[in-house]
């Protein structure tokens, strides 16, 4: 129990997967104008990164290592995390249709999202065994989830404020985006996992 | 020969990948604390796009439209791999020090995008150029952002002090909050000083997502 409390909140406020990891920022300033967008697409990844950690786990221990193939980590892990991502879509669009409506348009962004590549390479590094590899999953999309909200919250007022001209758009974003960095790092030190 | 000269040049200022396409922003934070870490990061990804983009536009008329994305996808990450090989094999301190950013060159949007916007319809030559010329770009702009960070976080350029014991080294440069400060401030400046439209970025910039309407991602 208190290893799990460890994991998620460590993972969230400590080690955040965006601001103090650096996965993940495409989606972090591309999704982050609005908090419609930015719920539906954190929402997206916290459910991808969940199964393509628990899979590319089984790929790794059951397919990679006993065929001695290791090397093809990369390789095998994006193959699978593009499949993966194309099976939840088309299953999401056949069963589940109010899940797809919301979150349907986000999911082909989510192969490019490094943070879910990063999450699958991190667990293989630990040697995570499959619950902490699932559960490390999980709260790294919660970690993206939460920096993606309080970011586009952040946005939405930048939106109606006077800016310089040349700070318009891009560089104003992630100006506060250091702030928001800066004021994670209260939290280093916070436990030690 | 002058066509080709344009495509290595456009690259380097005018499109430049990170601040005028603002494309793979995860390793640009990331691993530019030093200007070493930014050089190495950047030559790491032009031989990766070079070889993907010499491959992509070799293959470009035999690759089935419906599947290139995978394709290019399985092109680069075959390409990413060879480079993990040599690295581990030569560059040790560097595969150390770039640690897991390396693998995930694989989803570096300005490949994918090269490949998706350039390489799939240019011969060869020109997909190389054009390759040569976004990575030396992305490459300065790295070390750009490595060396200042470097220089107010640490006071040194390449390890080699320059602070002399007198300038104060503010700590905050090196950590991930001056990552983003320092990248706004030069985003600033480059739109200052290049006068041209600002491009809105969304992610619909990146090509995997060809068939979803724009739109509906702002």
């Amino acid at each position: 129990m208190k290893t799990i409390l460890f994991v998620i909140f460590g993972t969230i406020l400590v080690e955040n997967f965006v601001l103090t990891k650096f996965l993940g920022i495409c989606p972090f300033l591309g999704v982050s104008k609005k908090m419609d967008s930015a719920l539906g697409m954190s929402g997206a990844v916290v459910f991808v990164m969940t199964i393509a950690s628990a899979v590319t786990w089984a790929i790794n221990e059951y397919l990679l290592i006993p065929l001695n193939l290791s090397y093809l980590q990369t390789i095998a892990f994006i193959l699978v995390i593009a499949s993966l991502v194309q099976f939840v879509e088309l299953i999401l669009k056949k069963f589940i249709k109010p899940l797809y409506n919301s979150l349907g348009i986000y999911l082909p962004l989510i192969t490019t999202n490094c943070a879910v590549l990063g999450v699958a390479i991190l667990n293989v590094q630990n040697s995570a065994s499959f619950g902490l590899s699932l559960l490390y999953g999980f709260s790294a999309g919660l970690s993206f989830m939460f920096a993606l909200i309080l970011f586009s919250g952040v946005r939405e007022r930048l939106e109606t404020s006077n800016v310089a001209l040349s700070f318009k758009g891009l560089p104003i974003a992630l100006i506060s985006a250091a702030f928001i960095a800066l004021s994670f790092m209260g939290f280093q030190g916070m436990f030690a996992f | 020969m002058k066509r080709g000269l344009k495509e290595f040049s456009k690259g380097i200022i005018r499109e430049n990948p990170i601040f005028a396409l603002v494309l793979g922003m995860c390793p640009t934070l990331a691993v530019t604390t030093s200007s070493k870490n930014g050089l190495g990061m950047g030559i790491a990804a032009t031989v990766v796009l070079i070889g993907s983009n010499f491959a992509i536009s070799l293959l470009r008329k035999v690759i089935p439209d419906k599947i290139r994305i995978p394709a290019y996808i399985t092109i680069i990450a075959g390409f990413v791999t060879i480079l993990q090989f040599v690295l581990k094999a030569y560059f040790t301190d560097l595969d150390k020090s770039l640690g897991i950013f390396i693998p995930l060159i694989v989803v570096n949007c300005i490949i994918l995008a090269r490949a998706e916007m350039f390489a799939s319809k240019n011969n060869v030559l020109y997909s190389v150029l054009d390759a040569l010329g976004m990575g030396v770009g992305f490459t300065l702009a790295l070390f750009l952002i490595g060396t200042i960070r470097e220089i107010l976080g640490n006071g040194t350029i390449f390890g080699f002090d320059i602070s002399f014991g007198v300038i104060p080294q503010a700590t905050l440069f090196i950590l991930p909050a001056g990552g983003f400060l320092v990248l706004g401030l030069l985003m600033a400046l480059y739109n200052k000083l290049t006068v041209k439209k600002k491009q809105e970025f969304s992610c619909a910039t990146c090509p995997i997502q060809c068939h979803v309407p724009k739109e509906e991602i702002k």
